[in-house]
């Protein structure tokens, strides 16, 4: 394996290993995901011609906050527990760092997004066990978490970081939200695959862009 | 102090070659012009006020921060081109212990560990942990521990890779008076094996005791660059008194 892989699976079980000890961060994120089901239930009338209408919204809304939530604290936490210097300090790129904390920030999103489809099913009677659903929530969560993890860096740095990266996020990811939101609203109307390309396309190409961009910028945001 | 560490063996040339550092934080100028030249094997003493820029330029020379102008060679790697084997070469002791509390003092060690890409990181781990005389508590989760047992774990974890150049940032703050002496020893047994160190202090006598060279920074500026046996305590207090 290679010492970039290597470092960067080293950053990722260490934050495996310590959102299992700790289980800050999902607990809280998961709480949040529920209370943003809860709410949108108790906003709407949730009949079938209105869920049929709002249903794929009220999904992505609470996935893209509770991503929000998540990934604020990629870097916060590091830099609150003041170990973003001993990453910094090691002998290995930037993008090997950046790799590490994304696919931390991709497995959190995702581990919170499988336990919410239960919820979205007995509130809103919406199945979303659908390949198609699955492959949009999993290329939409690398696409968020490509940007968020930059953005996380960026704000990790500031004072007003929890206000700074969702200005920062939601601006960027809107092409993502609105694919995914239009492929959940496709797997519930029960159309086929072929609507559902050009969708899938739009956040292919999103997810290879931000993925280069963001870790070739990495460099430059981790540096004072 | 328990084991003879083994440093990287030191590279032609001097340790470090600094020369017109300069940094700012927004309009506070950190650093103004600063350079030395540190040949392996020696230890240079930092000295100055807080907000001097002792820090911001041990911070500089771990990497952890990015000069505006200037030029940095360590261990022969050029900061602008090769910062990696840099941080390679670099130990860094700082105001923080740079340790996950939720892990042990051994699982924060193998991961950097892995991180530097250490061949047989267990019988390293147990090796630095030694010579910082942290061994007694490897098992414990680094939240358990007092200041001065995180302060040696962090001692240990920036001798884990066995560094060419030793940074210590004020590395006593925190630690009992055999935490300090197995420091000093620490000190001299890295430079022993041919490393160099840099360490801030407060502690103007024992600064002067450890080093072989002596650098005064106020304000960011050179003051005083000198062998440590051309001054005294009294001089260098002296200095910072009128520099103040």
């Amino acid at each position: 394996m290679s010492a970039y892989l290597s470092a960067a699976l080293a950053v990722y079980l260490k934050d495996v290993r310590l959102e299992a000890r700790s289980k800050e961060t999902v607990g809280a994120v998961l709480i949040f995901a529920l209370l943003v089901a809860f709410i949108f239930n108790f906003a709407f009338d949730a009949t079938p011609d209105i869920v049929a209408i709002v249903g794929p919204g009220i999904v992505w809304v609470a996935y893209v906050f509770t991503g929000i939530l998540g990934l604020n604290r990629t870097f916060v936490l590091e830099r609150d527990r003041g170990t973003l210097d001993g990453l910094m300090l090691a002998p290995v790129g930037r993008e090997a760092i950046y790799l590490g904390k994304l696919l931390s920030a991709i497995s959190v999103m995702l581990v919170v997004e499988f336990l919410m489809v239960p919820v979205f099913l007995v509130l809103y009677d919406i199945s979303l066990l659908d390949l198609r659903f699955a492959l949009a929530a999993l290329l939409a969560t690398i696409g968020f978490a490509a940007v968020g993890t930059l953005f996380s860096a960026i704000a990790a740095h500031t004072r007003a970081r929890e206000v700074l990266l969702p200005l920062l996020f939601l601006p960027v990811v809107l092409p993502v939200i609105m694919a995914a939101v239009a492929i959940t609203a496709l797997v519930l109307e029960g159309d086929g695959w072929s609507a559902a390309t050009s969708w899938l396309q739009l956040v292919v190409a999103f997810d290879i862009v931000f993925l280069v961009v963001s870790s070739w910028a990495f460099e430059f945001v981790l540096e004072e | 102090m328990h084991d003879q560490p083994q440093t990287q063996s030191p590279p032609p040339g001097l340790a470090i070659q600094a020369t017109g550092l300069t940094k700012s934080f927004g309009l506070t100028p950190a650093l103004r012009e600063v350079g030395f030249e540190l040949p392996w094997g020696n230890t240079l003493a930092l000295f100055g006020h807080n907000g001097a820029g002792k820090s911001t330029l041990l911070r500089t020379l771990a990497t952890l921060v990015r000069p505006e102008r200037g030029t940095l060679r360590i261990a022969g790697f050029d900061r602008a081109t090769h910062p990696a084997q840099i941080r390679a070469a670099v130990g860094f002791v700082g105001h923080q212990p740079l340790l996950y509390d939720e892990l042990t003092s051994t699982e924060n060690l193998r991961f950097y560990a892995k991180l530097y890409h250490l061949p047989n990181p267990a019988s390293r781990v147990r090796e630095a942990l030694a010579m910082a005389g942290a061994e007694g508590y490897a098992g414990q989760h680094v939240r358990t521990l007092s200041n001065g047992m995180q302060k040696r774990v962090a001692i240990a974890r920036a001798l884990l890779h066995r560094p060419a150049v030793l940074l210590l940032d004020e590395p006593e703050t925190g630690l009992d008076a055999a935490g300090v002496i197995m420091l000093d020893a620490a000190v001299r047994a890295v430079r022993d094996g041919g490393a160099s160190v840099v360490m801030t202090t407060h502690s103007t006598q024992r600064g002067l005791v450890l080093a072989d060279q002596v650098l005064v920074l106020a304000r960011g500026r050179v003051v005083l660059s000198s062998s440590s046996e051309e001054v005294t305590a009294d001089g260098v207090q002296a200095l910072l008194a009128g520099a103040a």
